[in-house]
């Protein structure tokens, strides 16, 4: 037996043979063997009941299999105490679970606190860790429910970092916020993540959050069955069957495009004279089209942003271009309709070949 | 009527009716020391069971009819029984005051403990708190209030109860109620009941006063 410790690229999570039947008779795990890569974002998604939530419940043990073995770092969990392996593991759950008689700052040093670092050590990492996830000073002497839905969500993050755990298990973490408030949860996750590198675990029923914030996606199927675990432009272009085909929607190829980045993808410049003229600030940052009698709004896309948001933009701007921006926001040039849709055809074509 | 109220009046701000073995002062401090003893030993018995039963889950139908069964419970029939078992001494009286307020503490206690957010203990556990540290650091503190609750209602009950002291023969603020009976005294009477009364409201306002001020960091 090969013992992963550390290192990108090797497995951090191992499932071989795992069954989880509960006492009432539902098979909510059914032999699953799935390995997840250590720093990589696995998403475990599904509708409800297929499995997905015991499945990472099983990694710290607060469900144990009924058969089957688990590895986290190479070492078997049922081997390991419960509680110290929980706090060898950050843990988020939805509704945050925050500990509505402590503040917030006391609720992200709890498990330092309970590894014995002391009072002084685990509050200053937790103020430190106040900063890391976006919230003021200020906020650490609030109470939970003293934050909105949003904040309490970053403190349950915060929370789970608190110990600097390798791996972090992240239960529908963002399922109970809006979804505006949700898409900067999710930009704040994959930022952080850029940074610190976890081996995720991430549950959810969003397949689009899935696609957004997973480098694997494992797809279960009601009764505990993994039926595909890929990354998402995999997935996309094959899905091994027709329930995964069903569950990724019918706008597939559209969520594959979100995959792709900008960059890369040839610009003109701007158009002169014409019906419509793109109107630059001083900075030439785009303001608007503009015809004698109207105007209608730009939304300027950088090298980063997707090629399924050129595609939305370029059939809602008036002439079919997108404007190009730079990261000041400047323009750099324009993109026609015809050249986006070439491309995200290239995209698609790539990824099925792939 | 009048005449009562105003006899009842000189009788309770008369300086002798206050000093002396027999005075208020006295019987007060029997009465409370009656009290707080009982509540201190059924809480000593009732709070563990409490916590016991919410931590576990097991056991609720016990928390839940322990409540009718101490309504029905006749005290002064339980310290007649007592008191003829174990003859003259407090035994009757104490083990009635605490049989009335042990239904009340576990009660609240199980329910405050049951209020706990499943969430909240999930995360608890999850974030690796062995089964006494989330008994402790999480569910104790969050069933805290209830369990005052619980905590109150017994002492109240118990002090407007420990008048039975006085009828095995004991002190206490009954002691004016069963002499002012058997004297045909009814000013003595109505002025050991409007004691036991203040007593008793006074308390429940200091301490729900009090657990206003300890959780007025709670969310409503």
């Amino acid at each position: 037996m090969t013992i992963y410790t550390s290192g990108k690229g090797h497995l951090m999570i191992q499932f071989d043979a795992v069954h989880k039947r509960f006492p009432n008779g539902t098979t909510a795990v059914h032999d699953l063997s799935l390995e997840m890569p250590e720093g990589g974002v696995t998403v475990l998604v599904g509708s409800s009941g297929c499995g997905k939530t015991t499945t990472l419940r099983m990694i710290n043990r607060m469900v144990d299999p009924t058969s089957g073995t688990i590895r986290v770092g190479g070492r078997d969990v049922l081997e390991q105490d419960a509680a110290e392996l929980r706090r060898s593991i950050g843990y988020v759950i939805q509704q945050s679970g925050l500990f509505p008689h402590r503040t917030v700052l006391d609720n992200i040093a709890t498990v330092p606190l309970l590894l014995g670092w002391g009072r002084r050590k685990a509050r200053a990492r937790a103020e430190e860790l106040l900063e890391t996830v976006g919230l003021t000073a200020e906020a650490g002497k609030r109470y939970p429910h003293q934050l909105s839905g949003g904040q309490q969500q970053r403190v349950g993050v915060a929370r789970a970092l608190a110990a600097d755990p390798p791996v972090l298990l992240m239960d529908e973490p963002f399922g109970a916020v809006d979804p505006v408030v949700r898409t900067q949860l999710q930009d704040e996750l994959l930022r952080l993540q850029k940074e610190l590198s976890k081996t995720i675990v991430f549950v959810t029923h969003d397949i689009d959050e899935a696609v957004r914030l997973g480098d694997r996606i494992a797809i279960f199927r009601t009764g505990g069955h993994l039926v595909q675990c890929a990354p998402p432009a995999e997935l996309l272009a094959h899905p091994a069957d027709d329930f995964v085909a069903d569950f990724l929607g019918a706008e597939r190829s559209l969520k594959l495009l979100s995959l792709t980045a900008l960059e890369g993808i040839p610009q003109a410049p701007a158009p002169e004279g014409g019906t419509w003229e793109l109107v630059l600030d001083g900075a030439r940052r785009p303001l608007h089209w503009r015809t004698e009698d109207t105007e209608l709004p730009v939304r300027p896309l950088s090298d980063a942003d997707s090629l399924l948001a050129a595609l939305n933009e370029s059939i809602a701007s008036p002439t079919g271009l997108v404007a190009r921006v730079d990261a000041d926001g400047a323009l750099t040039g324009v993109t026609s309709r015809d050249e986006i849709h070439a491309h995200a055809g290239l995209a698609h074509e790539e990824a099925r070949a792939a | 009527m009048y005449e009562l109220f105003k006899n009842l009046g000189s009788w309770l701000v008369s300086g002798e009716q206050w000093s002396g073995s027999d005075g208020i002062g006295h019987r007060l401090a029997e009465h409370l020391q009656y009290s707080l003893l009982a509540t201190l030993v059924a809480a000593a018995i009732a709070l563990p069971l409490g916590l016991l039963i919410g931590h576990t889950g097991r056991g609720a139908f016990v928390a839940i009819n322990l409540a009718s069964f101490g309504r029905a419970l006749p005290t002064v029939g339980l310290v007649v029984l007592v008191f003829l078992a174990s003859g003259l001494s407090m035994w009757p009286v104490y083990v009635a005051l605490v049989a009335l307020a042990v239904p009340a503490i576990v009660t609240n206690t199980y329910a405050g403990m049951n209020a706990v957010d499943p969430d909240v203990r999930d995360a608890a556990r999850g974030q690796g708190m062995r089964w006494y540290q989330v008994l402790f650091q999480v569910e104790l503190p969050l069933a805290l209030p209830l369990i005052m609750t619980g905590l109150r209602l017994a002492l109240i009950q118990v002090v407007a109860t420990a008048t039975i002291a006085a009828y095995v023969s004991f002190g206490g603020l009954g002691r004016y109620v069963f002499d002012g009976l058997a004297q045909r005294d009814l000013v003595q009477v109505l002025g050991g009941a409007v004691l036991v009364a203040v007593v008793a409201v006074v308390l429940d306002l200091a301490l729900s006063g009090l657990q206003r001020v300890l959780f007025r960091h709670r969310p409503a």
